[in-house]
């Protein structure tokens, strides 16, 4: 700070404060309503302090519970989200770290070419072509499995242009001196390359978990048996799947339980989480 | 594009290397690319016995439907406002962080984990909050006087999901404004506090003139945040209603597509939205690339 400035200050931390009450105030609201019964939320007017049915609830959510209302059970969309998450993050960093390698330490016919078609996959969001490539995967028959809900979304660029910079940042002397060394390509990527780009796989890691983690629409498609629904989509049939009312306590336990993993992910790698976004995006 | 010097020879082993980005690439985005082409030039039978080519002739029916360019105004309208919200909220956060420098940073962490939460348990929480049966919000806004329903009310329902989708987003803008507020000079602060400027006037004539790249940057990131990755918001909350007023062109393009079934004017639609986010992405290389000295 340049200046002492006292009332300032103060004003900036009011400011703060209020700031992060509103950013806070929806889930603090989310989770005080899976803290009571259905009930007692019906009442009306929302107490804004803990209830007395919070290990009931959960117990319900993670249970047989919300079945019993006819809703899919929550601890198996948890798994699925899981293992959509993990395959978007790993397929993807798997995908671009070879294909990098490839773009920026050979030269070979076509390779301009490859390098294109990858580039133009870079800004077009599964959501603007979702028929075509919903209908391609039907096709396919790919509906309702694993590789249907997670292949058709590691088919983007972004990752591959992270470690094409980073590699480009590379002095040439160290792959000179593996050369010299009578390191082979392949050794040369595995003991080198890879190791060096470490943090920025890790920071990429964060970020993709939390895209696989929160995709809604092409789970929603792809999946039309409840075993594998995603928790993210799974939300959504359980606030339109009773009659008329949604459940609020076990929709709203299920929100807070469907926000924990990526949340967790993001404070717990906060720097590393933050470098890695500017750094993709730039 | 810059070279390396020193390369490895042979093939074999870059195109293996290539070959899974470029199988994935080519089956889930060449081809349904190309059938989105293909199936806007031509229309489904009803009964689903084959289809007839008829030229432009989707997008002429298109451009002259009055629901299709309601989801434009709505989407323009939607976008416009979630950025302007959540772009102005997080300046404030960032430029108040930056002032207290170490101090403020203990806000960052209750600042940015929004960013995890997914589009759609935005609009999930927003719409229990807004609920007006049982919602804490809607309790409120009666409390002043106001009523709020947003299953009958377009414009509500329309505001509804612009908070939604503007709060997962403050998170975002406010980690790209603190970064760039972070890397300008303190020396130019120091000079002009030197020069007798206030904080106010420093902050308009000296931060926010010399924040422009990172906010052009995030104005074409918020606009393709709001027009693209927004589904979850509408289709979880709102489903486009009441009427047409939260139907947004990506909703729009899934409910023909999906409910309607007609996949002709969906993929007329995704041609469409594709030109769109094309064009922003020109304009954000040709000014964001040119303005910005790294």
């Amino acid at each position: 700070m340049v200046e002492n400035r006292p009332w300032l200050n103060i004003a900036t931390h009011l400011v703060l404060i209020l700031g992060t009450a509103i950013v806070l105030f929806p889930v603090w609201v989310a989770f005080m309503a899976s803290t009571y019964t259905g009930v007692e939320i019906d009442q009306g007017a929302m107490p804004l302090l803990p209830g007395g049915s919070l290990i009931d609830n959960y117990r319900l959510i993670l249970g047989e519970g919300a079945s019993r209302e006819g809703l899919p059970p929550v601890g198996p969309m948890l798994v699925n989200s899981l293992v959509m998450a993990l395959c978007i993050a790993i397929g993807k960093i798997v995908i671009s770290l070879l294909s990098a390698f490839a773009i920026v330490y050979f030269r070979f016919p076509l390779r301009n070419l490859a390098f294109w078609m990858i580039f133009i996959t870079l800004m077009l969001p599964v959501e603007v072509r979702i028929v075509p490539t919903y209908q391609v995967i039907a096709d396919l028959g790919m509906l309702n499995s694993y590789a249907g809900l997670t292949i058709p979304l590691i088919a983007s660029a972004t990752a591959t242009f992270l470690y094409r910079q980073l590699f480009l940042t590379i002095p040439d002397e160290l792959a000179e001196a593996a050369r010299v060394d009578g390191a082979g390509p392949w050794k040369f990527f595995k003991d080198i390359l890879i190791p060096l780009s470490r943090t920025n796989t890790a920071a990429l890691f964060v970020i993709l978990f939390i895209y696989g983690w929160n995709q809604y629409l092409w789970p929603l498609l792809v999946t039309t048996r409840p075993d594998y629904y995603t928790v993210v989509m799974g939300i959504q049939r359980l606030t339109s799947a009773a009659q008329d009312q949604p459940v609020w306590h076990l929709a709203m336990g299920t929100a807070t339980l469907a926000m924990l993993p990526p949340v967790v992910v993001v404070l717990v790698m906060q720097r590393l989480f933050v470098k890695g976004l500017v750094e993709t995006e730039k | 594009m810059t070279e390396k010097r020193v390369v490895f020879r042979g093939w074999l082993l870059p195109a293996a290397f290539l070959l899974p980005q470029l199988a994935i690439t080519v089956v889930f985005f060449f081809w349904p690319a190309a059938q989105a082409v293909r199936q806007s030039l031509f229309r489904e039978d009803a009964f689903g016995f084959g289809s007839r080519f008829v030229g432009m002739e989707n997008f002429e029916r298109l451009f002259a439907s009055s629901h299709y360019l309601a989801s434009f105004q709505v989407t323009i309208v939607f976008a416009l406002a979630t950025t302007a919200l959540a772009m102005g909220t997080a300046l404030v956060l960032a430029i108040a962080v930056d002032r207290l420098a170490k101090r403020g940073a203990a806000y960052t962490p209750l600042i940015v984990w929004p960013y995890a939460v997914a589009p759609a348990i935005a609009g999930v929480l927003w719409w229990f909050l807004f609920n007006p049966s049982v919602g804490v919000v809607a309790y409120m806004l009666h409390a002043l006087g106001i009523g709020w329903n947003h299953l009958l009310d377009g414009n509500q329902a329309l505001i509804l999901v612009i908070v939604a989708a503007a709060w997962k987003q403050i998170s975002y803008n406010f980690i790209f404004f603190l970064a760039g507020l972070q890397a300008i000079p303190r020396s130019l602060i120091e000079a002009a506090a030197i020069d007798g400027a206030g904080p106010f006037k420093r902050t308009l004539t000296i931060v926010l003139p010399l924040l422009s790249p990172t906010t052009f940057f995030l104005l074409v990131v918020n606009i393709v945040y709001a027009f693209f990755d927004t589904f979850g918001v509408i289709h979880a909350t709102t489903s486009g209603g009441p009427g047409q007023s939260t139907t947004t062109l990506v909703y729009k393009a899934w409910a023909d597509g999906f409910l309607g079934q007609n996949f002709g004017a969906s993929a007329a639609q995704s041609v469409v939205l594709t030109a769109i986010v094309l064009a922003l992405t020109v304009i954000q290389f040709r000014f964001v690339e040119r303005r910005v000295h790294y």
